[in-house]
């Protein structure tokens, strides 16, 4: 008899089922998934449903219940008849148009910050986890940066620089950069002791490859885990500054800032913080939910339990 | 004789979307009283499922699809879980592969054993405490007030075995099941455990079923074989019988396959010239702390050694001996504290990592285990070429080099497109030596390469190793703790053990006419080395 034959060898290629079918099949992803892309598609067609300018306000249409007709002052002067679905402000502003709107920032300071966040605290870990001269100038650096409270930082920047989207964005992202880095720096440490590594070194390849091409790709499922979380803690960190008053101007309209304006009426006209207030928790939720749906599925560690 | 164990058709389901519908397919067998029962196969026989269903251990994703496991006439696999618990350690129980991860780190080992008899019986505290001195001296652990007041972590590998098995064998169970329960250990302390498992075992009148991948082993323990191949039985038979007269091609393809542990007797060229030669080698790995006293501990000390092309050197040692320290610093993966190793004309200890860039070509190693060899989120292709890439070599032409060595390694070409994940171990193994050859070394050190495989893919790698030694002259330095495997490949040997080399010298010489001590206990201690197996 041959022995090739029979031996394991000849078995054919095993067929691992794609990691985009596990993803597809997990109801956290799925529930999480859909709702933010709903989110999304809410925000970016904010114009064509039946929203009007977030920044117009009539003084006839103040303290509005929601569902009842009002009017509201176009900029060149115009008085249009408009159904307020959530009610209106203090200032006879659409609070339904503001909520919708406020979905844009809320989502891009999200994900701007935890791709910021992440492209730093990647850059960071790997140097301190690879190049070992600089892991301990760099970690105790980011000790330090720890140490401060998160929110903390981010009021001493944005005070610093003048609120806008950009300098909100950076103040939320730099308190993460300590996490990130710390979570990367652990994962290459475990890495580096890899043989595929030591195959690569023995193999002449230079170091910035070594760390970009074969320590950096197998860093990436928990990364995007860790980015998911740090949406969500960006999304509530935004909204908190803007309430306290010290995130965006108040011409731009953020779930905060709403929040905070409805906040002095809030017995009489609950409406004006419940329903951002409801949009953020659910964002909040779901992009959570999601994060759970891709640890479960994307960490090995995670993944093993049949 | 009384059946401690008989099994009947036991199947066991797998998940849907496996390689096969069962785990374990219509298996039947018996252990007697006071009987050893070898459950033999490779990785994925199914061996381990068996043992698992009838400690009712299994996962849910392997539910019992029919038969019966019939413990002293008791179906355990119609047992309630609280009879379950019962059964366990009263009338079976088990030793597992790994005694570190078996016992719990932050108990005594005393406690731990106390904890069976709290569970099971109604013994007062002291009466428990003799039990347990009892047992840990008939498990022949010295001074066993000592042992038992000990942490796991404060034994060695071979006394944590033995506190398992005291453990498992403490109540006097029917039937002791012993899953792979000396594969993680050394040689020298194998046979130890070997031969304590035989005398507790004709002391009690147990009935064992041993599960192993061993034959070796198997030669050594078994009343008893059965052979398992991916879930059915294939052969139950005598020892005598399975091991001398196999019926089944595939038990006569796998002793076939056990290497034997006479050299292979190649006539060696002294003439031709020396590509690898350490001299005084060392590797000193020391705590610097500021403030606390510095602990030194000699990985390697005072290595020498001497490879000419078209030979292989075999560094043969257990585990901690100081031989993978040895090759890696050659690789320099690590840096050797001091000593001298030359490459051809080309003294590398002391270089910068720049100065060793243009040299690192010479030398390639392929480790022991495939799983984590190569980047899991490279293709096949990728790993290949890039070392000719690191070193100039066109794209085009590192990719014709990359089919070309898929061809030598037996594997197709049309791989080359995929991720390791979709390779078995023994192709991955492959691979790994395709993309070391790439860099068309003149050194290939091979650590622990085939220690991770099955039998009789390790027969094959070890051939296609030998072959490539051949066919491109190549020197091959060959670590491995295995006897056998390094008889039927090394032309030299030299035996290391704590840092040093306390024996070297042609594989034939040192083989037959061990001089030192060590070397010689080693050689006793290798399982099955007095049995005449068949001949394939």
């Amino acid at each position: 008899m041959d022995a090739d034959a029979l031996s394991v060898e000849a078995a054919d290629v095993r067929h691992h089922e794609s990691t985009w079918r596990r993803l597809r099949r997990n109801w956290s992803v799925r529930l999480g998934g859909a709702v933010l892309a709903v989110l999304v598609v809410v925000a970016l067609a904010a114009p064509w449903l039946g929203t009007v300018d977030p920044t117009l306000f009539d003084a006839g249409s103040r303290d509005l219940v929601p569902g009842r007709m009002g009017e509201i002052t176009t900029l060149e002067g115009d008085t249009i008849p408009h159904r307020f679905i959530m009610g209106s402000d203090s200032f006879g502003r659409d609070i339904y148009s503001r909520v919708i709107y406020g979905a844009r920032v809320s989502l891009s300071v999200g994900l701007l910050a935890a791709l910021l966040a992440l492209a730093f605290g990647v850059l960071a870990g790997l140097s301190a986890g690879y190049l070992r001269w600089v892991d301990g100038v760099l970690m105790r650096f980011m000790d330090g940066l720890m140490a401060i409270p998160a929110i903390l930082i981010a009021i001493a920047l944005v005070a610093m620089w003048r609120g806008s989207l950009p300098t909100v964005i950076v103040a939320i992202a730099i308190p993460e950069i300590p996490r990130v880095t710390r979570l990367v720096r652990s994962l290459v440490l475990s890495i580096r002791e890899e043989p595929y590594v030591e195959a690569a070194v023995s193999l002449g390849t230079p170091t910035w490859k070594i760390m970009f091409k074969h320590i950096l790709p197998n860093t990436m499922a928990p990364l995007i885990v860790q980015g998911t979380y740090i949406a969500a803690s960006a999304i509530l960190l935004e909204a908190i500054l803007s309430f306290l008053g010290v995130g965006l101007p108040p011409d731009i309209p953020t779930w905060g800032n709403i929040m905070a304006e409805g906040r002095v009426q809030f017995n009489e006209y609950p409406h004006n913080v419940f329903f951002p207030g409801l949009f953020l928790a659910v964002t909040v939720l779901a992009v959570n939910i999601l994060g759970d749906g891709l640890r479960d599925t994307l960490d090995p560690k995670m993944a093993k339990r049949v | 004789m009384s059946s401690v164990l008989e099994v009947r058709n036991l199947s066991v389901a797998l998940p849907a979307g496996g390689d096969r519908r069962r785990a374990v397919e219509n298996v039947s067998f018996g252990v007697e009283r006071g009987e050893i029962v070898c459950l033999v196969g490779e990785s994925g026989s199914g061996k381990s499922v068996i043992a698992q269903a009838m400690m009712g251990l299994l996962p849910q994703a392997l539910p019992v699809a029919g038969g019966s496991i019939l413990l002293e006439g008791e179906d355990v696999v119609k047992a309630r879980p609280e009879r379950l618990r019962e059964l366990r350690a009263t009338r079976m129980s088990m030793v597992f592969q790994e005694p570190m991860t078996a016992l719990n780190p932050v108990m005594t080992c005393g406690r731990q054993i106390d904890e069976v008899l709290v569970q099971h019986t109604r013994l007062t505290a002291a009466e428990r405490r003799a039990k347990i001195l009892d047992i840990v001296h008939e498990v022949a652990l010295p001074d066993p007030e000592r042992i038992i007041a000990s942490y796991p972590h404060q034994l060695s590998g071979g006394q944590r075995q033995r506190i398992v098995i005291a453990m498992a064998l403490v109540l006097e169970p029917a039937l002791l099941i012993a899953d792979e329960p000396t594969t993680a250990l050394d040689v020298t302390t194998q046979a130890q455990i070997l031969r304590l498992i035989q005398e507790l075992q004709a002391r009690h009148g147990t009935g064992v079923l041993f599960i192993t991948h061993d034959f070796g082993v198997v030669a050594e323990i078994a009343h008893r074989v059965a052979v398992l191949r991916l879930g059915e039985m294939v052969e139950l038979g005598s020892k005598a019988e399975v091991l001398t007269r196999p019926q089944h091609f595939y038990t006569r393809m796998l002793i076939g396959a056990v290497p034997k542990i006479e050299p292979h007797g190649r006539p060696i060229d002294t003439s031709k010239p020396v590509v690898l030669a350490t001299r005084g080698l060392s590797k000193v790995y020391s705590d610097r702390g500021w403030f606390a006293r510095r602990r030194e501990v000699r990985a390697a000390s005072d290595v020498t050694l001497e490879i000419r092309r078209g030979q292989t050197l075999g560094i043969v040692g257990e585990s901690g001996s100081g031989k993978s320290t040895v090759a890696r610093c050659i690789v320099r993966l690590i840096d050797p504290t001091s000593g001298e190793i030359r490459l051809g004309g080309d003294e590398i200890a002391g270089k910068s990592r720049a100065a060793l860039r243009p040299l690192r070509r010479k030398v390639q190693i392929v480790f022991q285990d495939p799983y984590r060899s190569l980047n899991p989120r490279r293709r096949v292709r990728d790993a290949i070429m890039e070392g000719p890439l690191n070193y100039g070599v066109p794209r085009a032409e590192a990719r014709e080099r990359a089919e070309r060595l898929m061809e030598l390694v037996r594997m197709d070409p049309g791989a080359l497109g995929r991720y390791p994940h979709q390779f078995s171990g023994g192709q991955r193994q492959r691979i790994c030596i395709a993309r070391a050859l790439a860099m068309e070394p003149e050194l290939l050190i091979a650590d622990e390469a085939v220690s991770a495989l099955d039998v009789s893919v390790q027969a094959q790698v070890l051939a296609l190793l030998e072959e490539i030694r051949e066919r491109l002259d190549l020197a091959m330095l060959f670590i491995t703790h295995d006897l056998r495997v390094a008889a039927q490949v090394c032309d030299y040997v030299a035996v290391m053990s704590q840092g040093q080399v306390v024996e070297q010298g042609p594989a034939a010489e040192v083989f037959s006419a061990p001089r030192h001590e060590y070397t010689r206990a080693l050689f006793s201690a290798a399982p099955g080395r007095n049995f005449a197996f068949a001949k394939a």
